[in-house]
């Protein structure tokens, strides 16, 4: 059966804001995503072959979505 | 879990992962975000999505009557069946279904005590594979609207009837600093809380890995801010998730009498024209 392996939570901040980065494996695929820490909803997720490779995917698309709004 | 004012309410990973395949139980992920449950899940858990299944998608209502039932019998559930709800971000989109279950007056139904999270950190098994389940026909027979606050509610509030609202939205949300919490679609026109409301963010009812705090820890946290059993709570966030989150909470783990979630929430509010609104802290 299936598990998630390597699951780890690390507190990082994307420009001064604060965000919960999540990685794990399951079978050979690698997933992350990161969450705003309050209320913690997923802004990023990212899935790929490496942990590298999926924590710089979803680093990157977290900053585009937490780039400041233009009002 | 045995202080607790309900502790049936609560099941353990380990309790699931022995009695997940029982007859008579169905295990439901609900998540905030709608592609974790295809990432993997829970042997034998469905899914249902809050965005699409959990809510009325033309008008901004609750699931209706007629959908929930037809939703609950192509699950496999009947009205015997024990429901055990869990999903990602401390069971945030759990108690959500949990929430509007009971408000259909479906009794037996669990939350899994630390919810997706937990259940991945421990390295329990999952699996891809959505199950096939037999449909049964669910009927609802009761509705327990007082499980449930408008705005009429919210307003008479305002004038003193001894009621005590309780913001779960972060502090920069409640003071008007944000309109939204980052990364996140901005929903309102004006920031702020309503007037007179306390601010108990929701997820400090949480430990680190998912699970519930002790009723001590609790019951502080709310006599702290004058939320006691004796009065009349209504809870309210954004949109109202968190706030069923903290109705679970302060109904089922500490036993008010009296709490009601009102669903509106800041998106309602946060939009009227002419509503009172106060900023700060």
């Amino acid at each position: 059966m299936l598990k998630a392996e390597d699951y780890r939570v690390d507190l990082k901040e994307i420009d001064g804001l604060k965000v919960n980065i999540t990685s794990y494996r399951i079978g050979s695929t690698y997933y992350c995503h990161i969450d705003n820490v309050d209320p913690g909803a997923v802004i990023a997720r990212s899935e790929g072959e490496s942990h590298e490779e999926v924590i710089q995917a979803t680093m990157a698309r977290a900053m585009e979505r937490l780039k400041p709004k233009v009002r | 879990m045995q202080l607790y004012a309900n502790p049936e309410v609560l099941v353990s990973t380990d309790w699931v992962d022995q009695h997940r395949a029982d007859p008579g139980v169905v295990i439901a992920e609900v998540d905030v975000d709608t592609n974790a449950y295809n990432e993997g899940h829970v042997p034998g858990a469905i899914g249902w999505n809050w965005q699409t299944q959990l809510c009325d998608v033309v008008r901004r209502d609750i699931i209706s009557k007629e959908d929930l039932e037809k939703l609950l019998s192509l699950g496999g559930v009947s009205n015997d069946t024990m429901i055990v709800l869990y999903g990602d971000n401390n069971n945030w989109f759990a108690a959500w279904a949990f929430w509007q279950l009971k408000m259909y007056g479906h009794n037996n139904v669990r939350i899994m005590n630390g919810g997706r999270k937990k259940w991945l950190a421990e390295g329990r098994g999952i699996t891809k594979d959505a199950p096939q389940r037999k449909t049964e026909h669910y009927k609802i027979s009761d509705f327990h609207k007082n499980f449930r606050a408008l705005r009429p509610q919210v307003e008479e509030a305002l004038h003193g009837n001894g009621s005590v609202l309780v913001d779960v939205r972060s502090n920069d949300e409640f003071t008007g600093k944000i309109l939204s919490p980052p990364g996140l679609p901005e929903t309102c026109q004006r920031g702020g809380h309503i007037p007179g409301a306390k601010n108990i963010p929701w997820g400090l009812a949480c430990n680190n890995d998912g699970t519930f705090k002790s009723q001590e820890e609790l019951k502080a946290l709310y006599e702290e801010k004058g939320v006691t059993p004796d009065k009349n709570v209504i809870a309210y966030c954004r949109i109202g998730e968190r706030s069923s989150h903290t109705w679970f909470v302060l109904k089922y783990l500490l036993g008010f009498k009296n709490v009601s979630n009102y669903d509106g929430s800041w998106t309602e509010w946060g939009n009227m024209v002419g509503a009172p609104v106060e900023k700060g802290a």
